[in-house]
């Protein structure tokens, strides 16, 4: 199912957590959601599946406005960071809770609703589990019962709320494997809402990354971590230095000194951008970025140094290869792979 | 160490006084035991406080989850006062909370003015004595319900609307289930509050026997006619019931305790 969400505005009490979000999402697509805290990643999310309303703007299910819908009539799966299970029913019952709610014209008998659930639990490896109460399970194995439970419903979107955030690093990178799997043979379109990019990068077709509530960038992994199109995406995903430059007739410069990078901005301050790693060393110190090392240290494979920039008053990282032989105060050349210049802030 | 001073203090406390109890009505023997238990005003007496004090709880357990209810969900003004009043049967003498429902009780009190030419008596009949055990009572439900309520996330009930069950389904599939351990809890404080209320009970009841004299009140009678046994016997009886009662209510407890993994 296609969901298009089209001019969103949310406040709450006259404060904006979300400004004019507009969103495509295709049909059998696993979309994260990704941002710092309070972005505003869970309003959007709730807005999708109907547990809040928008101040102003549509989210369309298919070419149907869903805004005109209750949460009940959305039929949207929905799994929460802390699992929602309902601790007085079994693992079973909690799973089977969905379909035995339906009203009697489309409830499936008793057995049908018995054979689905088992079904579903087999699906995320909890066979055997039925009888248990949810206070008997391990965190991932609440988590896989949540899903389960969303699924059963057959939801025509499955959003996830931080679906690993409780769960400590190494089960939460088994569940992800798992999660990509899942998606992978039931399509369903599937949100998800993560502050860790690890996980939205390595999860998802396509990563939204937020920031105060606005959509700051949408893109593949590859395109929001090659291509960041903000400051804010440079910053967020992945490492970045920054270098306040100048533009004269497009071309790039610190001080009286041009970097021999061109950069397709009006003349004037800005800022350079680029990943610390992505750098290539040249010698000579024409056409390129010079400074001295203040400060190395061993990061991984690679070394990072740090660098006092002529004609800059701020440091900057770049990664170098380990056997490099710069050491405090000798000096280094270097030039950004890839890098974009933005406006000063 | 701790195990051993509880249990010490448990029987200073409680358990040599009721071995007192025992031995005291002991010593009627058990003719003498039946034939006090038997007497047609003892047997009412029980009768009354039992079943006041039952209906007293089952009402509150309905009011006393909705109060908690409005208290935990909702925020109003003056609920922090609301919220306070609620401790007030606590705290207030239970004589003084008994000469006030009966002023207004009364044939010619606030409420009892009107009731009275519908037909209705309430002070000196057992629905006074029913309404002066939910005054006492209500308190118990509401604190041991409250806490609960709230450790109850929004996002339970947001989960099974997000599958489809409607507010009705929530409600009784979902929230009350979930609160069925802590509503017995309070019943069961509530009831056994009821059953040996005595101080609000008295003015309002009128102490007719056969018809409106509680059991606590037929022991006070039987200790100033110094048939000390007679007294015995009957707190005797009461203390085999109530026991009895909460011996049931943990069951029940102790079962959906193992069902839910609560304290787990
Ligand atoms: N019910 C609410 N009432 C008032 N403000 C709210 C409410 N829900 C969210 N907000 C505000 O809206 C903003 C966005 O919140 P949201 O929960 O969407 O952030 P988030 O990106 O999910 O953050 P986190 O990663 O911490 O979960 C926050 O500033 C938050 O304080
Ligand atoms: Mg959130």
């Amino acid at each position: 199912m296609d969901v298009r969400v089209s001019g969103v505005r949310k406040e709450f009490d006259r404060f904006p957590a979300l400004h004019d979000v507009s969103l495509e999402i295709k049909s059998g697509e696993l979309i994260a959601l990704l941002g710092p805290s309070g972005s505003g990643k869970t309003t959007l999310l709730r807005l999708i599946a109907g547990l809040e309303s928008p101040t102003e703007g549509k989210v369309f299910f298919g070419d149907e406005d869903a805004s005109l819908k209750s949460v009940q009539e959305r039929n949207v799966g929905f799994v929460f960071q802390h699992y929602a299970l309902f601790r007085h029913m079994t693992v079973i019952d909690n799973v089977g809770f969905g379909l035995k709610v339906r009203p009697s014209n489309t409830r499936p008998a008793k057995d049908e609703i018995r054979r689905r659930s088992s079904e579903l639990l087999d699906f995320v490896q909890l066979s055997g589990l039925e009888k248990r109460y949810p206070a008997q399970l391990s965190g991932g194995q609440r988590q896989r019962v949540a899903l389960a439970r969303a699924m059963a419903i057959e939801p025509r979107v499955l959003l996830l709320d931080e679906p690993f955030g409780a769960l400590d690093a190494k089960v939460r990178k088994e569940l992800r494997r798992w999660l990509r799997e899942i998606h992978d043979k039931t399509k369903h379109t599937t949100v998800f809402v993560t502050h860790d990019q690890d996980e939205a990068l390595e999860l998802a077709d396509r990563v939204v990354v937020m920031s105060q509530g606005s959509i700051e960038q949408v893109g593949t992994p590859d395109e929001v971590y090659d291509k960041p199109n903000s400051p804010f995406v440079y910053g967020f995903i992945g490492e970045s230095s920054r270098l306040p430059v100048r533009i004269e007739n497009g071309t790039v410069w610190i001080g009286e000194k041009s970097l021999g990078l061109k950069a397709d901005r009006p003349d004037g301050d800005g800022m350079l951008y680029f990943r610390p790693h992505d750098v290539e060393l040249v010698d000579g110190s024409n056409g390129c970025i010079a400074g001295t090392v203040v400060a190395s240290r061993r990061v991984g494979a690679t070394r990072r140094v740090e660098l006092m920039v002529a004609g800059a008053e701020e440091r900057i990282e770049i990664g170098i290869d380990a056997d490099h032989p710069a050491t405090e105060l000798s000096g280094i050349a270097f030039r950004p792979r890839h890098f974009r210049v933005f406006a000063r802030d | 160490m701790a195990l051993g001073f509880t249990l010490a203090y448990l029987a200073l406390i409680v358990l040599i006084p009721l071995t007192g109890l025992a031995w005291r009505s002991a010593s009627l023997g058990w003719a003498g035991l039946w034939h006090v238990a038997t007497d047609p005003r003892t047997l009412n007496a029980l009768k009354i406080s039992f079943g006041t004090a039952f209906v007293a709880a089952l009402i509150n357990v309905f009011f006393g989850v909705v109060v908690a209810w409005v208290l935990v969900r909702y925020r109003f003004p003056g609920r922090r006062i609301i919220d306070a009043i609620v401790d007030l049967p606590f705290a207030l003498p239970t004589a003084v909370a008994g000469i006030a429902l009966t002023s207004i009780y009364a044939k010619n009190g606030w409420i009892g003015r009107w009731l009275d030419p519908l037909g209705i008596k309430v002070a000196f009949t057992p629905i006074g004595i029913t309404i002066a055990l939910i005054f006492v009572g209500l308190p118990f439900v509401v604190r041991t319900v409250q806490p609960v309520m709230e450790e109850i996330r929004t996002e339970v009930e947001e989960a099974a609307a997000t599958l489809g069950a409607n507010r009705f389904q929530t409600i009784t599939r979902v929230l009350l289930p979930g609160l069925q351990p802590a509503i017995l809890t309070g019943f069961a404080l509530a009831f056994a509050r009821a059953v040996g209320e005595y101080g609000s009970v008295i003015f309002i009841a009128g102490n007719l026997p056969y018809v409106s004299e509680i059991a606590p009140l037929l022991i006070v009678i039987r200790l100033e006619e110094f048939d000390y046994a007679g007294a015995t016997a009957i707190a005797a009886i009461m203390l085999l019931i109530s026991f009895a009662m909460l011996f049931i209510i943990n069951l029940i407890q102790a079962w959906s305790r193992r069902r839910y993994g609560y304290g787990t």
